[in-house]
């Protein structure tokens, strides 16, 4: 077992578990959607994204680009609540909330298609 | 190309994930830690606020403490983190920082550069592999010459040396194991502008290497290569190297030369020498008598049996025969410095010496005792450094043999002008009178310095003139280009060696020899020549001027003019305007 696949392996799977986490509910429900857990879905991307900085493998490279596809989603999600919150909005109307929960669904699909390279990488691996 | 970054992106990997993790513990902390309002009502500080602080925080701007002025938990928090993701920034500053002065970063980046440079050269360039005495003195003459060479070495010092050495185009120079396909890839070896791969380093494994090398990735090439060993030279012949110079052997072949035609022997320096160095003298080695040859090394092996099959005595001295091999019967043991060892080998009554062993000092050594037990002898030295040039000079051998510069010479000859190479082939076939005229000839034209050589080709881009001539039905001479073109009685100090037509070679071409488009000349003479036999293959005017010594109208209006008036003026006047 190699621990650093562990880590890996779980920081990608985390991504997509808390994305899910935060994107379910109602969309337009404020109430379904807490703006804590969208904090912790941007943290573990970032480190995901990290993590999977320098691998030369064609794998690899795709992985990269699904992990920064997911951190563009959550940023522009991230800059709406910020914006509807602190830059003089109306707070979280049901509008701003349902753009912010589908801005995070398609980090989620992004992040669905991570998880299942992950997993072809590793059933080809057969070790 | 990636290599850059993606040894960016790794190591940046653990500074990047430290920053995350300090950010996001600072920002939680203020998130979950209450503050009051001046009002005194407890608030919670929202994530973008949280984030807003921890970022100017970190980086240590510092704005204050927004949007109200913190409690003193909060205050103890922002302390703790406030260390905290200061060091995190050093640490991935310094981790940059120590990346951008990283020798292997470096050389990846130079390597990224250099390979993006070779990808861009358009012109036709040759790939020297060693960048030591032979690779330094190949590269310069062919530069001199206007052609291109890119250089790789394993020795960044070496390579160093190229911008130091003020050459007349820029070499690109990498400093890499040349014995690496990636390296000789990367130094254009597939490149299609790459001519000929020359392999000069000191070591005969890495010659063979970088040659089988270049004959597997890139079949069509030339592939020249240094070999001090027959072994070698029949390894590398196996898989079709295109020329193999061993020093030795040229050597040994040169003097076979100036034993029997001696005339064809300094008609050969003469030609292949480097431009305006001085002329050499002929020399006569004797041909009959005893030859002493001190050292048994690879030259003094090759000198041995050169001299033995000539017919000569021969008497070996060497100190280390366990290392260098027995040597014929008779041979004495020592060094050769002196007297005694080399009285012993019967110097008194011998006709030439052979100072041949690998330490420069010791061959001037035993030049100098040899000159005083007999003062007439035949002297041929054997140079290993470069640097020793003023004493090897000073003490005035019959024969100098300097590894690098017969190297040098040859691959030069072979590389810049082909057709002395044939030339020399051709020749060899005459016998020594005909070269004894050739040399006269020569040295009719030029002073004292080595003349000119020059390969021209009579095509139709650059010998308009002849393409009209061509056109207009009329057949030019090799006799009339060879004209002055501004006082067409004086012909130019120029000889044709050689001319090439369809895969046949003429030698020595007579002056009334017809010249087609598609020729190749070769032709030796003074510098200055060349510009004018240019002047004469390009322009049309020039060149009906040597033909006829008629000046020709060169605008339309006035050829016009002169044609309607023809029949009255016979152009008698026009050639007046020459004078």
């Amino acid at each position: 077992m190699n621990p650093e696949k562990v880590v890996f392996g779980f920081f990608i799977v985390l991504a997509l578990t808390l994305n899910f986490g935060f994107f379910v509910g109602e969309i337009d429900n404020p109430d379904h959607h807490h703006v804590y857990e969208l904090f912790a879905v941007v943290v573990v991307n970032l480190i995901a994204t990290v993590l999977k900085f320098g691998d030369r493998s064609q794998m690899g490279a795709v992985l990269l680009a699904t992990s920064l596809v997911a951190n563009l989603q959550l940023l522009a999600a991230s800059i709406v609540w910020v914006v509807a919150v602190h830059g003089g909005g109306d707070g979280l109307t049901p509008t701003v909330t349902a753009s912010i929960v589908s801005l995070s669904g398609g980090a989620l699909l992004a992040n669905v298609i991570s998880v299942v390279l992950l997993i072809i990488e590793t059933v080809m691996l057969r070790r | 190309m990636d290599n850059i970054v993606f040894l960016f992106l790794r190591r940046m990997r653990q500074p990047l994930l430290t920053l995350i993790a300090v950010y996001t513990v600072a920002i939680l902390g203020l998130i979950l830690i209450p503050g009051e309002d001046p009002q005194g009502n407890t608030w919670y500080m929202s994530i973008f606020h949280a984030f807003y602080f921890v970022s100017f925080m970190s980086t240590t701007i510092g704005f204050g403490e927004i949007p109200y002025a913190f409690t003193d938990t909060q205050r103890l928090w922002v302390t703790v983190s406030l260390y905290t993701a200061v060091v995190a920034w050093i640490y991935a500053l310094g981790t940059i920082l120590s990346l951008v002065q990283d020798k292997t970063f470096q050389r990846a980046l130079a390597e990224r550069s250099f390979a993006r440079r070779i990808s861009r050269l358009r012109e036709p360039f040759y790939l020297i592999c060693g960048y030591g005495e032979t690779g330094q003195t190949l590269v310069r003459a062919l530069t001199d010459r206007g052609q291109h060479a890119v250089v790789i070495d394993r020795s960044e010092q070496r390579t160093n040396l190229i911008q130091l050495q003020n050459l007349r185009d820029h070499v690109p120079a990498l400093s890499a194991d040349a014995r690496k396909p990636l390296h000789l890839q990367e130094a254009g070896l597939p490149h299609p502008a790459c001519s000929a791969v020359v392999a000069v380093t000191d070591d005969n494994e890495t010659n063979l290497k970088i040659a089988i090398t270049s004959k597997l990735l890139h079949p069509d090439i030339k592939v020249i290569c240094r070999a001090d060993s027959r072994d070698v030279e029949a390894n590398l012949a196996s898989f079709g190297t295109d020329h193999i110079v061993d020093p030795f052997d040229t050597f040994s072949m040169y003097l076979g030369t100036a034993f029997h035609t001696p005339c064809l022997y300094l008609l050969q320096r003469w030609l292949g020498g480097e431009e305006n160095t001085q002329l050499e003298d002929p020399v006569y080695p004797p041909r009959e008598g005893l030859w002493v040859i001190c050292g048994y090394g690879r030259f003094g092996k090759a000198m041995t049996s050169r001299l033995t099959k000539e017919g000569l005595q021969v008497k070996v001295i060497e100190a280390r025969p366990d290392i260098t091999g027995e040597p014929p019967e008779g041979w004495v043991k020592g060094v050769g410095t002196e007297a005694e060892t080399l009285l012993e080998a019967g110097l008194d009554r011998a006709v030439g010496i052979v100072a041949g062993t690998d330490d420069d000092t010791d061959n001037l050594s035993i030049v100098m005792t040899a000159r005083d037990v007999a003062p007439d002898v035949f002297v041929v030295v054997r140079q290993n450094h470069s640097e020793n040039q003023a004493i090897i000079d000073a003490v005035n051998a019959d024969m100098v043999m300097h590894p690098s510069v017969i190297i040098a010479d040859r691959i030069r000859v072979m590389l810049a002008t082909p057709m002395l190479h044939q030339f020399s082939f051709l020749a060899m076939h005459q016998d020594d009178s005909w070269a004894c005229e050739l040399i006269s000839r020569i040295s009719a034209l030029v002073n004292t310095k080595v003349p000119a050589l020059e390969e021209l080709l009579i095509d139709r881009e650059l010998s308009e003139a002849i393409c009209e001539a061509e056109k207009a039905g009329e057949q030019v001479k090799l006799g009339e280009v060879l004209r002055d073109p501004w006082f067409r009685d004086r012909s130019l100090p120029a000889i044709v060696l050689l001319v090439e037509r369809d895969g046949e070679y003429l030698l020595l071409p007579e002056e009334d020899t017809d010249l087609f488009i598609g020729d190749r000349l070769l032709v030796v003479g003074a510098k200055r020549v060349f510009s004018r036999l240019q002047w004469n293959l390009c322009h049309g005017a020039a060149l009906e001027y040597v033909r006829t010594g008629q000046v020709q109208s060169q605008a339309w209006f006035w050829r016009k003019l002169k044609r309607s008036s023809g029949d009255r003026d016979d152009g008698s006047d026009t050639a007046g305007d020459k004078e």
